[in-house]
């Protein structure tokens, strides 16, 4: 199984830092970056899938170039190798811009399977793995809980989560699956699995090395804008309750239904 | 962003700073949750043992070829640090791997290594650390324990106190007097000690005020033979072995104490946040503000010193024992510092293991004793300094 698995650094939702910069978009100077959570999730699944049907994995991302570093954690997990793309006319593009890139990108690259996260915690627009498929003309799994595939006869079964049960859908391979947290959760990296990372392989490929992109690229090829961003509304105060179990639940449940916030 | 101008080696490499990050994470997800109990039933935590050993983490120091990361000592550090400041227990358990695998490392043979040291690495076998004795604590030059050589075998004779891991260890490096008419430096060599010997037994385990979870022993050698193979490089080079461990294990404690420090400052920040007294957060008090600002800066100033001392000491040199000996005291006398002001910041919730800043606290105080006193820690600097052996 060749696995390629999209990987996007995003800024670490952990760090509090205020995550968009004065144009409204996101600033990636403010905060480290971290591997995607939910790509994490859909690497876990690559790794265990190649743990038991052989095969190499291969990260996919299109960054900055700062991105390597983030991608370590990826090959430290267990990865093979990784292929950043990062241009400095990149900056500032839009979602169909990403998915172009993505593609020619993919294009270079042998693959039985395509995975990614379901969304991304910088954009949540959540539709990368679906128009990447459609421009490709792969099969899309999408919202998968389980992923089994038949090397042999060149298939690939998917337990697809839909409201209140599952789907199961079979694709030829090749096929692009986006995948879900109930996949199970990513393994923490081993140290020597960081070490052996050093040598690990990170091709970075810039615009030209890929050849001609489907759509235009970069800030000013944006079809999208964002034109305001509101932030949430400050949380009001707050009470801690310090107390038992038990005596906590009730002055919780008192506490809501002196608001009418109870049944 | 001055990035550009900072000199190349100062930053922690890349490498470094995904092993701290992990390391962090596991213990925040996996071993925090353990500390209050592990503190309470006072029982070794060997769920977390097999976490670590699961993570290569008791084999960071242990070079590849005999099966551990064979990472620098800085890199160790920074484990000790992570684990620590979640659970200065489960911090000691690796702290401890590498101190007694240390004299195996640097003075074992290489058929001495591949004998014990893969074991170690994996995490299949634990080590301990056997010098100290009732007599013989800051002198560690009066041990009183005998190996008399009797053929191919040495027969050891003797009683050791304050045995980190010495009850559940699998192997004890242990030193011992085997020339006692010989100058004060050259009586001791070392030896490796399979808890199976017959003649070896557990007399003791201490009742202590903090790292509870961490078994400390009294062990009594009734007549132990050994075969001539587990001794560790020549005969009297005992003193220096244990004199080159700990050029490398103080930074290991002063690692846990770092870690520690950071720890309670974390709690007692969070808790300043939110903790509302007078109609607003302590934390905008300044009296609370300025013991947290200090707090912040003990704790940055004593990691700084540490990490440097890594690279002085993992470069080697005549400076190695003055930086590992400076690095201890300084962080031990923060984490100390730094714990008892996070109990002050709490208040009447510091003194109750609600919070785990008290637990924080009595864990700190052994980082000021153990790998050698504070006081002698002063020693090895004044020696350097004043040129005097």
């Amino acid at each position: 199984m060749r696995i390629v698995v999209l990987t996007k650094p995003v800024p670490d939702p952990a760090s509090g830092q205020d995550r968009l910069g004065p144009d409204h978009r996101v600033d990636r100077a403010a905060a480290p970056a971290v591997l995607n959570g939910n790509d994490e999730y859909a690497l876990e699944a690559a790794l265990r899938l190649v743990e038991s049907h052989g095969g190499e994995i291969t990260l996919l991302a299109m960054a900055p170039a700062t991105a390597p570093e983030t991608l370590r954690k990826g090959l430290a997990m267990g990865a093979h190798r990784a292929v950043l793309v990062t241009d400095p006319a990149l900056a500032g593009s839009d979602i169909r811009s990403t998915v172009g890139v993505l593609a020619a990108a993919l294009a270079g690259l042998e693959f039985d399977l395509v995975l990614a996260g379901i969304d991304t915690s910088d954009g949540f627009a959540g539709v990368v793995p679906a128009a990447l498929a459609t421009l490709l003309g792969l099969p899309l799994l999408s919202n998968a809980a389980a992923i089994e595939p038949d090397p042999a006869a060149g298939r690939v079964r998917v337990r697809r989560i839909i409201q209140g049960g599952y789907d199961v859908l079979e694709a030829p391979l090749p096929a692009l699956v986006s995948c879900t947290q109930a996949l199970g959760a990513p393994r923490y990296p081993s140290l020597k699995g960081i070490m052996a990372a050093r040598s690990k392989e990170v091709a970075v490929r810039s615009l030209a090395d890929l050849g001609p992109t489907r759509w235009p690229v970069g800030g000013a090829a944006a079809a999208t804008a964002v034109v305001a961003v509101d932030p949430p509304p400050a949380r009001g105060a707050t009470r801690t309750i310090r107390a038992s179990a038990v005596e906590a639940a009730r002055e919780i449940a008192d506490f809501l239904a002196a608001r009418r916030l109870l049944p | 962003m001055v990035a550009a101008s900072v000199p190349s080696g100062y930053e922690l490499t890349e490498e470094q700073r995904l092993l701290r990050d992990t390391v962090r994470a596991l213990a925040d997800e996996r071993i925090a949750p353990r500390a209050a109990e592990i503190d309470r039933t006072g029982e070794f935590p060997w769920d977390v043992k097999a976490l670590l050993a699961e993570h290569d983490l008791l084999g960071l120091g242990i070079p590849a070829e005999y099966g551990g990361v064979g990472v620098d000592l800085l890199s160790v550090c920074l484990a000790i640090e992570q684990v620590s400041r979640v659970c200065a227990t489960s911090g000691l358990i690796i702290a401890v791997q590498e101190l007694a695998a240390a004299p195996i490392v640097l003075a074992g043979s290489d058929e001495q290594r591949r004998r014990w040291l893969p074991d170690l690495a994996a995490g299949r076998q634990l080590v301990a650390f056997a010098l100290t004795e009732p007599e013989a604590g800051s002198d560690a030059a009066a041990v009183r324990t005998r190996a008399v050589r009797d053929g191919d075998e040495y027969v050891i004779e003797g009683t050791k106190r304050f045995i980190t891991h010495g009850s559940i260890a699998d192997l004890i490096v242990v030193f011992a007097v085997t020339d006692p008419e010989a100058e004060r430096h050259r009586r001791l060599s070392a030896f490796v000690v399979e808890r199976e010997r017959p003649g070896f037994r557990v007399a003791r385990l201490e009742h202590k005020m903090g790292i509870r979870g961490s078994p400390t022993a009294e062990l009594v050698f009734d007549g132990v033979r050994i075969p001539a193979a587990n001794r560790l490089g020549p005969e009297g080079d005992g003193f220096a072995i244990a004199m080159r461990t700990f050029e490398r294990s103080r930074p290991g404690i002063a690692a846990q104490a770092v870690g520690i420090a950071q720890g309670a400052l974390e709690v007692a920040a969070a808790y300043a946040r939110t903790r509302r007294q007078f109609g607003r957060p302590i934390g905008e008090f300044q009296m609370v503000a300025a013991l947290l600002a200090d707090m912040d800066a003990a704790t940055e100033a004593a990691r700084q010193l540490l990490y440097r001392a890594c690279t002085v000491i993992e470069r080697g040199g005549p400076d190695a024992a003055r930086w590992a000996a400076i690095a201890k005291l300084v962080a031990g006398d923060a984490a100390m510092r730094v714990t008892t002001d996070a109990v002050q910041v709490l208040g009447g919730y510091g003194y109750v293991d609600e919070y785990p800043v008290e637990r924080m606290m009595r864990d700190a105080k052994i980082t000021q004793l153990y790998e050698g006193t504070q006081q002698i820690q002063r020693l090895v600097v004044a020696r350097a300094l004043l040129g005097r052996e």
